[in-house]
């Protein structure tokens, strides 16, 4: 059995604790950084991550982009959507296509 | 092209049209892999799309209820309310197979909480943080088929990516210096034909001229 783990400002992974996520609050690059790699080495299958911490370690999250597990997927933080969490679809989609042609409309 | 480098001889070009033959056969395989693929990526990318869309739509409902809440309740008592969580979310990790693409399957399952999210009593709570409550465990569905659909998209856009670099280059690279090189052996085979050829009837003039001379050196001594 693996565990589901978020990354990110206290605010926004707050409300995560009910739902028995492991919540991992991160302000600074560092953490985040060492986070990640910490919860990857652990059994963490899906580790969620909110759109400003993950402007804070962009290489290590495309390092396990090419890993089965984990799973690291952004998400909104509590401030809102800044889009870069569908911003990785298209970017998964450029990557295999060579064009943007899913979002062009 | 670059012509390989090997001795131009029939044996070689044996071993050389029986390579070509692979590759033209690998490149025809993978080139369907890869449509197939492509055929695939799109379907699950456009589902990831939805999902993220959703998903991004329950959890900034989920944002503004707790948002709401804490404007109600102070943080102590939010974090209070919060720190003893009455269920645990674990993943049974599967795998399926997309085209020989391992891609995770993920299968929640929550422990202990049996139908009740609230980890905390609801005397000392307000509704706010209840409906906030509520949103979460709403937005955890679609953010959990989010995960999985992403990770999917993820790794088949990697196999498409690499299959694509392996049909480019037998395509542009190994196939035509295959051709290229059977061509180069072939004429310099056929070359050689020709300069034995041209040799072997030098040689027959050169017999037939001496043998005439020695007949007529023969004719003139009788």
């Amino acid at each position: 059995m693996s565990k589901v783990g978020i990354i990110g400002d206290k605010g926004s992974v707050m409300g995560f604790l009910a739902l028995g996520i492991d919540i991992f609050p991160a302000h600074e690059a560092d953490e985040v950084k060492k986070t990640i790699h910490k919860l990857a080495e652990r059994d963490y299958a899906i580790i969620y991550i909110t759109e400003e911490a993950s402007l804070m370690a962009p290489e290590s999250i495309a390092k396990y982009k090419d890993f089965e597990l984990p799973a690291i997927i952004v998400i909104p933080g509590i401030t809102g959507s800044m889009g870069l969490g569908m911003n990785e679809v298209r970017e998964s989609a450029k990557r295999a296509i060579g064009a943007d042609i899913l979002f062009s409309e | 092209m670059a012509r390989l480098n090997v001795n131009p001889t029939r044996m070689e070009m044996t071993r050389l049209k029986q390579q070509l033959k692979t590759a033209t056969r690998g490149h025809k395989l993978l080139k369907d892999k890869l449509d197939e693929l492509m055929k695939q990526f799109l379907n699950i990318v456009r589902e990831n799309k939805r999902l993220r869309e959703e998903a991004e739509k329950s959890l900034e409902d989920a944002y503004q209820n707790f948002i709401i809440a804490q404007a109600v309740m102070s943080e102590s008592a939010i974090g209070e309310s919060l720190m003893i969580p009455r269920q645990a979310v674990s993943v049974k990790v599967g795998k399926k197979n997309i085209m020989s693409v391992n891609v995770p399957v993920f299968d929640f399952q929550s422990e202990g909480g049996s139908g009740d999210i609230y980890p905390y009593g609801l005397a000392f709570s307000s509704g706010e943080m209840d409906s906030a409550m509520l949103s979460f465990s709403d937005a955890m569905e679609p953010l959990l088929r989010l995960a999985e659909s992403e990770k999917t998209a993820q790794l088949l856009a990697q196999e498409i990516e690499k299959t694509r670099r392996r049909v480019n280059a037998l395509e542009n690279v190994m196939i035509p210096n295959y051709q290229e090189t059977i061509k180069y052996i072939s004429m310099k085979l056929e070359e050689n034909d020709r300069a034995g050829t041209t040799r072997m009837m030098k040689v027959k003039d050169l017999v037939l001229k001496r043998a005439i001379e020695e007949k007529k050196r023969k004719e003139a001594g009788a």
